[in-house]
């Protein structure tokens, strides 16, 4: 789950990380009450939207005097922001960060995720900050310093040091640095983080270190154990689409394709997609009806892949194994019928009483395609689109 | 012959009383599977069947002489029963369990490091040896018993796919292994790669990979240096769009890595067949193998 900057940054003040004075405003006059107590300018004005490259697309901007900040929360606000994460459809800004300005000597990088490979919690930093890190690592590898911690053990003082001295801090910011670094560290185990991110962590000209962007995405896998991290979360900033299939408990992911696909199991409903592209046309989602499949399931499928009307054709297939054919296409027709399908559908299912299952799809009388196998299903596919 | 399975496999089921621990256990057993015992804390002394429950796995195995654990504890406790197992020296720990927090899985990782015990999964189908032992949720009769291919996977019914291909095709399997969709898991491509290059009566190697990670990149130098039998390939996911998560926790193309087209290419140059077309699978292992 990804929440906003001014949120990740309560976090980081309940955790004693510095960052600079602001608050988070939905309208221009907040925005302008907000400079207001924070005194003195400039203030910066930041488009609170869930993607990254803000900066490039307009949404941070500075303002120098009270009435530029009417003006510059007047232009973000409603805007319609556009970066390299958003896709061109862009997003419509909602509310912004009202934050002091900073005098700011330096830019550095400042991450911590998770390393699969090796089950440690890495700790990334980078003198090259303020600049896309996937960047800097493919170009200046050299740049980079890796920090691995084993979470059995957690964050010890020399990782930090090693962090610190690699960044070439002066001893006054070391000595911030490495508590800062710290508190980080817990807030990442404490919360199931699968990325916490500063980019940049600036050094003032007043020697001291503080966070001037935080990003901060969860594990999903971990939110029953953070109930107050769910009230952060945005549902305007996510497909609604995607939002109704999480109801039906069902993992679907909207795409610009014409060919609508019901799998059960993650892998399949990959490889279905990579199959209808393969048959010359384009899949219109990802859904994963989950490895079992019900008839119920079927039904709050086909509800949410006919919500896209750029689907000119639907693509089945379940490997049941040991789910029934004969009952899966019993739900399947019956789901045809109740939702009004009016797009041809082909269905290739595998498993137990799979030529029962056949025939029951072939004498209802429905725009139902039965494909005997995966070649066929791509055919038959390509057929109809 | 098979690898980590066979017929000296006895297997303890945690959470054997849930509906799904309950439902598998039985198939397992239907399929040959000696399953001897299960644990449910709470419900030591009951039978589910006729396969003692204990309270603790220590017990369960002391009792049975169980030496493989199957796990369906749900995710907030299946980090707790997967430690649990590897206390009582289990050799094996298939876990099935969907959705175990990733932290909870590294520290489990890291602790299990330092044991004798090979942990499947988490997210997994489980493994089988077909006609042998099935410890899992996996479709047996989808499977060929007899061998001579090994087939791993990252996915559950991806590999039903790939499996009911190739005994379409009249190619029977050595050993099966799903290992998992989560992003930190435990056995991994290379541990079987090894194995089943080990194994004498396995001759081919079918791998099936998907986004995310870098797991498949591994397993093709894996494959350049040490592997000297035929592999075929498939990697799930051109069609992904980047930064989305593709339902399994660890499929997902982040910052440009991970892609499908970069695991294409790197077991391409480690001389892996790679399918490219998923309904031609089980034709190209007839002509490969």
């Amino acid at each position: 789950m990804k929440i906003h900057e001014y949120q990740a940054k309560e976090l980081f003040r309940q955790y004693g990380i510095p960052i600079p004075d602001g608050q988070v405003a939905f309208s221009v006059d907040e925005a302008a009450a907000t400079a207001r107590r924070l005194g003195q300018y400039p203030v910066v004005v930041k488009a609170q939207i869930h993607a990254g490259g803000r900066g490039k697309g307009g949404g941070v901007q500075l303002a120098d005097t009270a009435p530029s900040v009417t003006e510059v929360a007047g232009r973000i606000l409603g805007m319609t922001l556009v970066t390299p994460q958003t896709g061109p459809a862009g997003r419509v800004v909602k509310k912004v960060l009202v934050e002091q300005g900073l005098n700011i000597e330096k830019e550095l990088y400042l991450s911590l995720i998770p390393d699969r490979a090796t089950a440690q919690i890495v700790v990334m930093a980078s003198e090259a900050g303020g600049m896309d890190i996937e960047e800097v690592a493919a170009r200046t590898p050299e740049k980079i310093i890796r920090v691995a911690v084993n979470p059995l053990a957690g964050i010890q003082p020399y990782h930090c040091r090693e962090v610190a001295f690699g960044l070439k801090l002066s001893a006054p910011l070391i000595k911030q640095f490495i508590p800062m670094l710290q508190k980080l560290y817990q807030l990442f185990v404490d919360y199931d983080c699968s990325l916490v991110e500063i980019n940049p962590l600036v050094i003032t000209a007043e020697e001291t270190v503080v966070a001037l962007d935080a990003k901060i995405n969860f594990d999903d896998n971990a939110l029953f154990r953070h109930k107050d991290i769910l009230e952060y979360r945005d549902l305007e900033e996510e497909d609604p689409r995607e939002i109704e299939a999480a109801k039906y408990n069902l993992n679907y992911i909207n795409l610009d394709g014409n060919v609508g696909n019901m799998v059960n199991g993650a892998g399949l409903a990959m490889a279905t997609m990579d199959i209808i592209q393969r048959a010359g046309a384009e899949p219109a989602n990802f859904l994963d009806v989950g490895g079992g499949a019900s008839a119920e399931m079927v039904e709050n499928g086909f509800k949410i892949i006919l919500a896209d009307e750029n689907v000119k054709g639907i693509l089945i297939n379940i490997f049941g194994g040991i789910l029934r054919c004969d009952v899966l296409a019993e739900g399947v027709v019956a789901a045809a019928r109740k939702t009004a399908i009016k797009v041809p559908v082909v269905v290739r299912m595998e498993g137990t009483n799979v030529e029962k299952g056949r025939e029951i799809l072939e004498k209802s009388g429905l725009n139902l395609i039965t494909a005997v196998d995966l070649k066929d299903a791509a055919r038959k596919v390509a057929e109809i689109v | 012959m098979s690898i980590f399975v066979d017929h000296t496999t006895r297997v303890l089921v945690q959470g054997i009383t849930g509906r799904e621990g309950q439902f598998h256990t039985r198939q397992c057993i239907a399929y040959g599977t000696r399953v001897v015992a299960g644990v449910t804390p709470g419900k030591g002394g009951r039978k589910m069947d006729d396969v003692p429950v204990f309270n603790t796995v220590r017990e369960a195995v002391d009792q049975s002489g169980a030496n493989c654990s199957l796990i369906f504890v749900p995710p907030p406790f299946a980090a707790d029963a997967i430690m649990e197992a590897a206390d009582a020296e289990v050799d094996l720990i298939v876990t099935i369990t969907e959705g175990i927090p990733v932290l909870d899985m590294m520290r489990v990782k890291n602790y299990l490091a330092t044991r004798p015990v090979r942990l499947i999964g988490p997210n997994c189908p489980g493994i089988i040896t077909p006609g042998v032992c099935k410890v899992g949720i996996m479709p047996g009769p989808a499977h060929k018993p007899g061998g001579p291919i090994g087939v791993i996977s990252r996915s559950g019914t991806l590999t039903y796919e790939v499996v009911h291909q190739l005994t379409q095709q009249g190619i029977g399997q050595t050993t099966c292994i799903g290992i998992g969709g989560d992003p930190v898991n435990g056995t991994n491509f290379i541990d079987c790669l090894d194995a089943f290059q080990q194994d004498p009566d396995t001759t081919g190697i079918v791998m099936v990979g998907e986004i995310g990670g870098s797991a498949e990149e591994d397993a093709a130098e894996f494959i350049t240096r040490h592997v000297t039998k035929p592999v075929v390939g498939f990697i799930a996911g051109l069609t992904a769009p980047p930064g989305r998560r593709m339902g399994h926790a660890g499929a997902i193309v982040s910052g440009g890595s991970g892609t499908a087209q970069g695991k294409i290419d790197a077991l391409k140059s480690a001389g892996v067949h790679v399918c490219e077309d998923l309904g031609r699978l089980g034709e190209l292992c007839a002509e490969v193998f």
